[in-house]
């Protein structure tokens, strides 16, 4: 019988991701977003990515290592911290392209890859500069009699997703034991394949609980690969294991220009994650990072 | 009644609160401390059917203390994952009070870049949710330092959010949901039931004139007949708004904590 083993190490993802590809990092802002995965990729020569996130640091260091050639996107954030020193640096040089749109349309973009269809309805843009700044978005009337005028948002299909979760077993089966599952299911059904890095992987028996099976919105079958990367999230959350480094944020915020060589140099090259986890405190430290309150 | 001492940042909550009144078993979405407050005075006394939540993922019975917990833990009455927001917006059972860092005459609010959209000379947070909440749902606004860098001439540098501009609508039809309410800032309230929706003042803080306001906003402002003051803050009001800001941030919200009362 076939295993479906489908573990690989963080750097076997990071390969994955050739120059020109359409990445979706799944997260939210400075919440479970796979940090461990976005080091491994800045330490590879790809480039001229496209990057489709809600965005946190993950597309602040993207950034910063002049990866991105396009970044798809509704804001990016640090929620603790609001505005992204690295994010903001780069955008306000014009590095790369930016496609700006509703937090909406972006989740009516991944539905409709999902979907296999071209777009979604939405009035979501009308009236606003979203539509100015993005003119391949086109609008659309409704074919029924109330001929309204709809924004046709385009899908946006992804060559790769990438989501960081709790718990996964060697096949892809995963656990996200968060309150939370943002749109991570969304980012795994528009992209060709998905890969999961996972605080844990565990035996399949260990989902063999009805409660726990209600927090399993990605089924295996959208996964091609797994990672372990305990604390892979760090300096996001991953409730309930972790909270924010707020900080670690605070520091790499202080990193963009000039700093950042130093910032790279001290936590991504040549670091791997077991080092990674000393130099940030510890695991015993991480685990005590208090979840955000608002 | 007596007069009694009260803050801006105070006066400013009760005046937010007032945004809520009449929403029923709508979902407040409050950005920032001073909406917080307000959309939770709102809730904890005379609109007890808003839905909020914790501020994280969870919508609760009560409103939540603001800042360290101290032991307090939040009554949860349901979940409110991201996606879940989503399809509220979209049926418009929704308020929300936020605080763009520029607005205009229309009520067109940017919080994504200012300046050059290409190479902008400040670029902020990105347009968020703020095209589709603002097409599909309710809107107020906090603005804390009412001036003619917020209040531009013109429109925002970045049209965020749908507003009451008929221009940018196709066939001039302004959205059949498109809906704001109020804009509360340091020195006034406002609302948009001007001619043609134009922003209009209905009330001036204590000690703050007309004149002030027009100085301090870029675009013509319309005013009602009579205007008088921002209601101060009953003491009721003030021991909840305590209650629910135990550890007084609000004392930070305004450079030195000004009182609501200022020398005219």
């Amino acid at each position: 019988m076939r295993t479906l083993d489908k573990t690989a190490s963080l750097a076997d993802l990071a390969h994955e991701v050739k120059s020109g590809m359409t990445l979706g990092i799944a997260g939210w802002g400075a919440r479970r977003k796979p940090m461990a995965f976005v080091r491994e990729l800045l330490k590879t020569d790809v480039r001229d990515l496209t990057i489709v996130s809600y965005g946190g640091p993950d597309v602040g260091m993207l950034a910063s290592a002049g990866k991105i050639k396009k970044l798809i996107f509704s804001f990016v954030s640090l929620d603790v911290i609001p505005l992204e020193a690295h994010f903001r640096r780069a955008r306000q040089a014009g590095e790369f392209e930016v496609m700006e749109v509703d937090e909406g349309m972006f989740q009516d973009g991944l539905k409709a890859a999902a979907k296999r269809l071209p777009f979604l309805p939405t009035r979501a843009g009308i009236a606003t500069d979203v539509l100015k700044h993005n003119p391949e978005i086109q609008l659309i009337k409704s074919p029924y009699k109330d001929e309204e005028v709809l924004v046709a948002m385009p899908a946006i299909s992804l060559d790769i997703a990438v989501v960081h979760v709790n718990e996964t077993d060697i096949r892809g089966n995963s656990w996200i034991a968060g309150p939370d599952p943002f749109f991570d299911e969304w980012f795994c059904r528009a992209a060709e394949t998905s890969f999961l890095t996972s605080e844990r992987i565990v035996e399949t028996s260990t989902f063999n609980d009805p409660i726990k099976a209600v927090r399993m919105p990605i089924e295996r079958s959208l996964v091609s690969k797994v990672a372990e990367a305990r604390f892979g999230a760090h300096p996001t959350s991953c409730g309930p294991d972790y909270g924010i480094d707020v900080e670690h944020l605070k520091a790499y915020s202080a990193a963009s220009g000039e700093g950042w060589l130093g910032y790279r140099a001290e936590y991504i090259d040549g670091v791997d994650i077991e080092k990674y986890t000393e130099k940030v405190g510890g695991s015993a430290a991480i685990s005590k990072l208090p979840l955000p309150v608002f | 009644m007596e007069d009694q001492d009260f803050s801006l940042a105070e006066l400013c909550i009760v005046a937010g609160a007032e945004c809520f009144r009449d929403e029923g078993e709508t979902m407040v979405t409050v950005i920032g401390l001073v909406p917080r407050l307000a959309g939770s005075l709102a809730k904890a006394t005379f609109s007890p059917g808003l839905l909020m939540t914790d501020g994280e993922y969870f919508l609760v019975s009560e409103p939540v203390p603001v800042g360290k917990r101290d032991g307090y833990k939040p009554k949860v009455e349901g979940i409110m994952n991201y996606e879940r927001v989503f399809d509220i917006v979209n049926r418009g059972r929704r308020h929300c009070l936020i605080s763009p860092v520029q607005v205009d005459r229309f009520g067109q609010m940017n919080i994504s870049a200012i300046g050059d959209y290409a190479n902008p000379k400040a670029s902020l947070l990105g347009a968020r949710g703020y095209p589709g909440n603002t097409i599909n749902n309710r809107n107020s606004m906090f603005i804390p330092n009412h001036s003619r860098r917020s209040f531009v001439d013109g429109e925002v540098d970045m049209v965020c959010s749908a507003g009451y501009n008929r221009d940018r609508y196709p066939s001039r039809k302004i959205g059949k949901y498109v809906c704001l309410v109020r804009i509360i800032t340091n020195l006034c309230v406002m609302d948009f039931l001007g001619k043609n929706h134009a922003v209009r003042l209905i009330s001036l803080h204590p000690g703050i004139s007309i004149e002030e306001v027009r100085d301090s906003t870029g675009f013509d402002l319309e005013v009602i007949e009579n205007i008088g003051e921002t209601p101060a803050p009953t003491s009721d009001q003030l021991k909840t708004i305590n209650a629910l800001d135990p550890h007084n941030l609000r004392a930070s919200v305004f450079k030195d904590n000004p009182a609501g009362r200022r020398p005219a």
